[in-house]
């Protein structure tokens, strides 16, 4: 089973090298950002939604923290990127483990409320502190420098999410298959039988939800720098939801079911942008006919299809 | 030696009062049995030894030790292990994991190791995935070391459960119905499971209704009734007790 996977992220790494090779311009090369990006915070967000069975419906309000720590601190207190960066991170991961402990007290419907609740007061700090963040209009962000090379161009970008895309699977795939990782999905399987072996159940949904807000934070960063710009329409509601949509379709706990639920669904809208105003319409029909046939996700129906487990 | 002492133990669900005032102890080394007609408070009386419950009031030593109140990974730590009546098994995982899992605590269980793959970390697993496949072996499933949990046939789970509380490398195994919904071959090959646990030197509480079963296995007896204690003793001394035939066949008072 293991070894399935480890050939998936190879494959993975080899599309992701071809991939700018055959990419005709800069408009896909950007399209193959933004999904990559979406992919590492749908896997953060499949960690908890998926191997653990915690629901989150907050998890942009993270990315705002990310992306906003990535705006604000170099612009108003002068810091370098990577220190705001990793600040952000940080606020993002104590946030996450102070509410955690008392959300994770919640099960299914109040568990989504809670995190719902989360992200919708994240999303207002960001639009009502407008000296800081410039309200809802937004603000622009400095450009990242690495090691005193700036990133500007496209191609440049696609590598670095490219590398942060291949080293979040590998990682992710080392966490399933551990102590850790095997304790996550045994609460997820069987709360009772996993606290009777020993597993302290709150601290383990907490440390996954600090992790995926890790993740959603540090994205959050990225394309922030990436784009240049943010404005609060990161950290809403709206965007919490298609993530785990993201999850859903790709498939619970599958780490190539996030990247394909990544992949169509930030692909999708772009692609259907040609049935003009219908878009929404055949979009939500895709979804529901996925829903339908494949209620598992894409990647864990198809792969039970094809006789083998990934 | 007592291994485990249960004093004036009671909880109360509302009204109910599911176990009141039992008290009780258990040497180390034996099998001991609760039985009792169904709603006795049997499975009740586990969850509270094994901390899913909390008691109302009383007492519970483990060598000594207080341990009424702990949650139970805590209790985990301190080497009680247990099955479950309505099988508890990770579906979504394979049935070699479900016993590995058991091992939690002996292992290294750091987030940052895990990712990065540490080689320590898989060195054990692999260790590990051995030690589970004996265990499979040990029970009696060793055709399921490859498996996924949810192509397990029913009578296969309960004993994949006895080796997930195997890993633990417990001191005492609670086992809810072990024999429960099994045919009469599966049941005794489960009684010869549960002697070589006992074997093995674990101490075994054992709640069961097959009676052929517990008359055979059983050092000692606990017998509820409504929540109380009815008697306690050996085999010999439990069939003879007229309190234990009318509760079980019912009495013209």
């Amino acid at each position: 089973m293991q070894k399935n996977a480890y050939l998936g992220l190879g494959l993975l790494i080899v599309v992701l090298i071809a991939l700018p090779f055959v990419l005709p311009n800069s408009y896909y090369t950007d399209l193959a950002i933004k999904i990559a990006i979406n992919a590492i915070i749908v896997i953060g967000l499949n960690l908890l939604i998926g191997f653990a069975g915690q629901i989150s419906l907050g998890h942009a309000g993270f990315i705002g923290i990310g992306a906003y720590a990535s705006a604000v601190l170099p612009a108003h207190f002068g810091l370098h990127p990577a220190i705001a960066m990793a600040v952000g991170a940080l606020t993002a991961a104590v946030i996450a483990g102070v509410v955690a402990k008392p959300i994770f007290k919640l099960k299914g419907n109040y568990l989504a409320m809670a995190t719902l609740g989360l992200g919708i007061i994240l999303n207002i700090v960001l639009r009502n502190e407008a000296q800081w963040t410039g309200g809802p209009d937004g603000m622009s962000v400095e450009s990242l420098s690495l090691f005193g090379f700036e990133l500007s161009s496209d191609k440049q970008w696609y590598w670095v999410v490219a590398a942060l895309l291949a080293f979040s699977v590998w990682a992710s795939l080392n966490i399933i298959d551990s102590p850790f990782g095997r304790a996550l999905r045994a609460l997820h399987g069987s709360e009772v039988a996993s606290q009777v072996v020993g597993v302290n159940v709150v601290r383990y949904k907490v440390s996954i939800f600090v992790l995926s807000a890790v993740f959603a934070s540090f994205m959050g960063s990225i394309t922030a720098h990436y784009v240049g710009f943010v404005t609060p329409n990161i950290a809403d509601f709206f965007h919490s939801i298609e993530l785990v949509t993201m999850v859903v379709i790709g498939g619970m706990a599958s780490i190539f079911g996030s990247i394909v639920g990544a992949v169509l669904l930030t692909a999708l809208p772009q692609a259907l942008a040609t049935f003009e105003g219908w878009e929404t319409v055949v979009f939500g029909c895709v979804l529901m006919l996925c829903m339908i046939f494949l209620p598992k996700g894409l990647v864990p129906t198809l792969s039970a299809k094809l006789g083998k487990g990934e | 030696m007592s291994l485990l002492e249960v004093e004036d133990l009671s909880i109360h669900f509302g009204g109910v009062k599911a176990v009141q005032n039992v008290s009780f102890s258990i040497d180390s080394g034996i099998i001991y049995s609760v039985i009792g007609p169904n709603g006795a408070g049997k499975t009740t009386l586990f969850n509270l030894i094994t901390g899913v419950y909390q008691p109302t009031s009383g007492e519970i030593r483990l060598d000594k030790e207080m341990i009424q109140g702990k949650s139970p990974d805590r209790l985990a730590e301190l080497g009680i292990a247990r099955t479950f009546q309505n099988l508890q098994i990770c579906m979504n995982m394979s049935a070699l994991e479900n016993v590995m899992i058991g091992a939690h605590l002996r292992l290294d269980r750091n987030l940052l190791k895990a990712a990065m793959r540490w080689p320590s970390l898989r060195r054990r697993d692999n260790l590990l995935r051995e030690e589970a496949a004996e265990l499979m072996k040990f029970v009696g499933v060793e055709q399921y070391i490859h498996s996924r949990s949810d192509s397990m046939s029913y009578g296969a789970l309960k004993r994949l459960e006895i080796a997930r509380a195997l890993a633990m490398k417990p001191r005492i195994i609670f086992l809810d119905e072990p024999a429960a919904g099994l045919n009469p071959k599966e049941t005794i090959e489960i009684d010869e499971l549960i002697r070589k646990l006992s074997g093995s030197g674990i101490t075994v509480v054992l709640v069961e209704h097959d009676m052929k079963m517990v008359m055979n296995l059983s050092d000692r007896i606990l017998v509820l009734d409504y929540g109380r204690k009815l008697t306690e003793g050996t085999s010999a001394e439990v069939r003879k007790n007229p309190d234990v035939i009318a509760a079980y066949l019912g009495t013209h008072a």
